[in-house]
């Protein structure tokens, strides 16, 4: 158990990914749960960058006289990763756009009985 | 002549805040700031943190602060469509380009040593080439999504 | 961060969950500097909390501003996430310190980039020349998922229409016929 504190920034990021984990499947407003996908996205790429740090080095840049770097791969992954990760957020928001063009709402319980009736009728 | 102009004039709100004139005086000093500097991050991104894809958001955003202030109908004058439709595709194919210039001059795909005279020249110099190539697409696409957002509603 | 992050859960005006959101990714910046990754928080700062912000504010100008559902917590998804967060912690315990230099990851690929970047690509920045040089195919890749979310959302939402689509809800219509089709 003496690793505990050599752990616990993974322990705090966790905690964050559960938060954006709950606002992604309990709230029922979709622009919420776009933002809680965010914030779910976010706090993994915190926890990726986490582990390639390197005690006593610095930022992965050649220099005269620095002999410890931190690990460049992971920055690599998740610089992808993060514009990748806007690409899906413009395209969900614009889902929910013509989602409320097309109901008239952006509650997901709106949504389901508009369905609902939709499908009663037809 | 009757219509009093007073700081607190009723009527249809405007979309492009005409009133704040400082807001704009500040704009039209930044944004060629903002401009310089997205270039500055683009080409420096060998020697310290940067590269394509800050310059080009950082590009997209001297754009969007112009379409916020001055509206979009101007915006749309500066950057029409066939800009950003072009500009956009024409990204993606300078990179994919460069990769066909590598087997076209005897190495593999996206080779970059065999460019030029000198392996590392020709490194220097495709990096060069495909982050330009980035920047280009990141920024258009940036542009791309906000116009159609603010074109929606208008 | 913490702070933020919970507060989206409870807010119910969706600018200020906008807002969080966006001061949400700023201190995610902040914390890749202090891990010395700088290109990615610079990245972050200027994708995240700027890009994103904007659309998200885009998207509430389209739609309404506040979230009408009332703060009731819902105990199974409560469960769910504390299960996935009580798994996530075991598996922890199995991971090396953090910062620690003898940390598998360090050890196969990374200490051939770092030695070998200067001398084949001659760039001191090391993270562009594994973005660019090492993985190129994967930069393709993402430089043509951007092209392709941007024709997306030109293709969702690029064409204005001037009418609403197919039939409207039933608590809109006034033409007392169908009221009573929907009564009856």
């Amino acid at each position: 158990m003496e690793e505990l504190p050599g752990l616990f920034p993974y322990w705090i990021v966790i905690i964050l990914m559960m938060v954006g984990f709950y606002i992604v499947i309990a709230q029922g407003n979709l622009i919420k749960k776009v933002v809680g996908l965010n914030v779910f996205q976010v706090s993994v790429f915190v926890f990726y960058i986490s582990m390639g740090k390197v005690t006593g080095g610095t930022a992965p840049i050649l220099g005269d006289g620095i002999e410890v770097y931190s690990n460049p791969l992971p920055h690599v992954l998740i610089l992808t990763a993060i514009v990748v990760g806007v690409a899906t957020t413009a395209l969900a928001l614009a889902l929910v756009v013509r989602i409320q063009e097309s109901y008239g709402a952006v509650e997901e319980d709106q949504i389901e009985a508009l369905e609902n009736e939709m499908e009663r009728e037809s | 002549m009757a219509i009093k102009v007073t700081a607190k004039k009723p009527g249809p709100p405007r979309r492009e805040m005409e009133h704040t004139s400082i807001l704009r005086v500040t704009a039209k000093l930044l944004i060629p700031m903002i401009l310089l500097f997205a270039l500055y991050v683009q080409f420096h991104g060998d020697f310290g943190p940067g590269g394509g894809f800050q310059a080009g958001v950082i590009f997209a955003s001297a754009f969007i602060l112009y379409a916020l202030l001055f509206g979009v109908n101007a915006a749309r004058k500066v950057v029409p469509a066939w800009v950003t439709r072009i500009g956009l595709a024409s990204g993606v194919l300078l990179y994919a380009g460069v990769g066909v210039a590598g087997i076209i001059k005897g190495g593999n795909y996206l080779n970059y040593s065999v460019l030029a005279h000198d392996p590392v020249h020709g490194q220097h110099l495709g990096i060069t080439l495909i982050e330009f190539g980035v920047g280009t697409t990141v920024c258009f696409a940036m542009i791309t999504i906000f116009l159609v957002y603010a074109n929606r509603n208008s | 961060m913490a702070i933020s992050a919970v507060a989206l859960v409870r807010l119910r005006n969706l600018f200020a969950v906008v807002m969080f959101s966006g001061i949400y990714s700023l201190l995610a910046a902040v914390l890749y500097v202090v891990m010395d990754a700088v290109d990615v928080a610079f990245t972050e700062a200027a994708v995240g909390a700027g890009i994103a912000t904007v659309l998200m504010l885009g998207t509430l100008t389209l739609t309404t501003e506040k979230s009408e559902q009332s703060h009731k917590l819902s105990l199974s998804s409560l469960a769910v996430v504390t299960i996935t967060g009580a798994a996530l912690v075991y598996a922890t315990l199995d991971m090396p310190r953090y910062g620690e230099v003898t940390a598998p990851i360090h050890h196969h690929v990374a200490p051939r980039y770092i030695e070998k970047s200067g001398k084949e690509v001659g760039m001191p920045n090391i993270v562009t020349s594994v973005l660019a040089s090492y993985r190129g195919f994967d930069t393709l890749g993402e430089v043509t998922v951007i092209f392709t979310a941007a024709i997306g959302v030109m293709a969702l939402i690029g064409r204005r229409r001037e009418k609403k689509k197919k039939p409207e809800p039933k608590k809109k219509k006034a033409p007392s016929k169908n009221t009573k089709k929907a009564e009856a």
